[in-house]
């Protein structure tokens, strides 16, 4: 296992969620849950993060950032989408202003369902995620395509 | 004079748990001008009215802010109860009370939170979000949910809380206050948090009123409004007398904040002993009279907050509008951000409570 899997940096983006899931991602942070005593830290820069945690749908204003932010990390990186307005825009799918969930503009690796999600199921999908991380980090050591240049040359 | 430099700050960054973006005017050090923009958070869920009948739009207006959610969903009932004339039983105003309390102490103790982690006290951060925990466990246990309970309909509430547990709510709650003052006289006398508080992003009287800032950024600068004095709820009952701070700075507001920590413990001790016994929801049917407005006007943990709602003759309101507390402190905001050092910028972003995703909907 890498160090990467020991010990991943996470960053958070609210795309437009309503702050519940937010808190809660917060909260595993804090000591109750209290993620930090597996190295797993909250950073604010992208080109730090193994890990991107995203809440809230995606609109037009936001998803410019959240692709910038995606693009920004360094590979081998899984996203993980926190909440029911993440994974398909919930309560909020028919507003005029939501295009739907964050999977419309990056691809997502985990789902995490809920509302708000619980901090035991954020723990839960991060856990899963990183089982992704490592096949992901595996798939480039063994001199694969990471999977967004097999992307770009998809579009090619 | 040096040369003047914009600054862009945010929409993601460290300090900001939402995406609100500023542009720092900068001469050398010193920020003379701010332009915010927001729209990053914007969904429209006002217009959801016309999809969804008026008992559905609750839980849509709960989740307009999951920080201040039941204050969301009570505002919304209320102001429909206006609109049908309908009466609550006053064992559900009490409950709602209760709630909307323990939702303002859980927010300001988050809030507590975040200013430390702006100033760097991290482990201070760290405490402040260890004693939340206690008051989201309260709520797990009356409501079953931890952060959106789902629990204020139009006519009532749809959950009771029995004596005893009535009584376990006030007994945690007085467990806590000492754990909370330990963390508070932090705030009030080290030496360091003072100095990052203390003196900055000055705002009188005259400028708070001019701008029209709501809740503790006004009471934080020597107004007593707010509107637990004359809103829904039986703050009248209680004894309610709001705290106001004549400072104006930093240090005011988060005194405010702390002060009403404790009150807010206080209202629900004495809710407790007075609630009545009774029903705990009305049932309510009918359509919405056409052409007739309601506004409702409520104390959030950030300030008051406006929910105008206007039938139009069917089970959907034709317009739904809510004026939230952030939005009328953003103009306080900027003029604080005018004339102060780069450096304190954080805190005064933090100190006026910022809540996009209420601002924007």
């Amino acid at each position: 296992m890498s160090n990467t899997v020991k010990s991943p940096w996470v960053i958070h983006y609210d795309g437009s969620s309503c702050n519940g899931c937010d808190i809660e991602v917060l909260a595993c942070l804090t000591p109750l849950y209290d993620v930090e005593r597996f190295g797993i830290i909250n950073t604010g820069n992208p080109k730090h993060a193994d890990i991107f945690l995203v809440t809230g749908s995606v609109n037009e204003q936001n998803k410019n950032v959240v692709k910038q932010i995606y693009d920004q990390m360094p590979e081998p990186k899984v996203v993980a989408a926190i909440g029911i307005c993440a994974c398909t825009g919930g309560i909020f799918s028919e507003c005029y202003n939501v295009l739907g969930g964050v999977d419309k503009v990056i691809p997502v690796d985990c789902y995490i369902p809920g509302c708000a999600a619980r901090p035991e199921a954020i723990i839960d999908g991060v856990v899963k995620a990183l089982g992704v991380l490592e096949q992901k980090r595996l798939a480039m050591k063994q001199g694969g395509n990471t999977p967004a240049a097999a992307e770009e040359e998809k579009e090619a | 004079m040096g040369k003047r430099t914009v600054i862009p700050f945010g929409p993601q960054h460290p300090v900001l748990p939402e995406p609100v973006h500023l542009d720092l005017v900068l001469d050398d050090e010193k920020v003379v001008d701010v332009i915010p923009s927001i729209g990053f958070v914007h969904r429209g869920l006002e217009k959801l009215v016309e999809i969804r009948e008026y008992p559905e739009m609750v839980y849509v207006s709960e989740r307009i802010c999951g920080i201040c959610s039941f204050g969301h969903g009570w505002g919304y009932s209320h102001a429909v109860e206006g609109l049908l004339n309908a009466e609550v039983p006053e064992r559900a105003e009490y409950l709602r009370t209760i709630w909307h309390e323990l939702s303002r102490i859980h927010s300001h103790l988050l809030w507590l939170g975040l200013l430390a982690d702006g100033f760097g006290f991290e482990s201070l951060f760290m405490h402040c979000w260890k004693l939340r925990e206690t008051v989201l466990d309260l709520f797990e246990e009356t409501t079953g949910g931890r952060v959106i309970f789902s629990v204020c309909r139009v006519g009532g509430v749809s959950r009771d809380m029995d004596k005893e547990t009535l009584n376990k709510v006030v007994k945690t709650l007085r467990g806590m206050e000492k754990e909370i003052k330990e963390l508070t006289d932090v705030f009030f006398e080290d030496y360091s948090v003072g100095n990052r508080l203390k003196g900055v992003g000055f705002i009188t009287k005259e400028q708070a009123m001019e701008l029209c800032a709501v809740g503790p950024v006004a009471r934080g600068s020597g107004i007593r409004q707010d509107m637990r004095l004359s809103g829904p709820g039986i703050y009248n009952e209680l004894g309610f007398e709001p705290i106001v701070f004549e400072e104006g700075d930093c240090w005011a507001r988060c005194m405010v904040r702390i002060g009403e920590l404790f009150q807010s413990i206080d209202l629900i001790e004495k809710a407790v002993e007075k609630i009545p016994e009774g029903d705990i929801i009305v049932p309510i049917k009918g359509v919405l009279p056409a052409g007739e407005a309601y506004m409702a006007r409520l104390e959030q943990p950030r300030g008051e907050a406006i929910y105008y709602v206007r039938g139009q003759g069917t089970k959907f309101l034709e317009r739904f509008r809510v004026r939230t507390p952030t939005c009328m402190n953003i103009p306080a905001m900027v003029k604080m951000l005018q004339g102060c050092d780069l450096a304190d910028v954080p805190m005064m972003i933090l100190t006026i409570d910022p809540c996009i995703s209420c601002t924007e909907r």
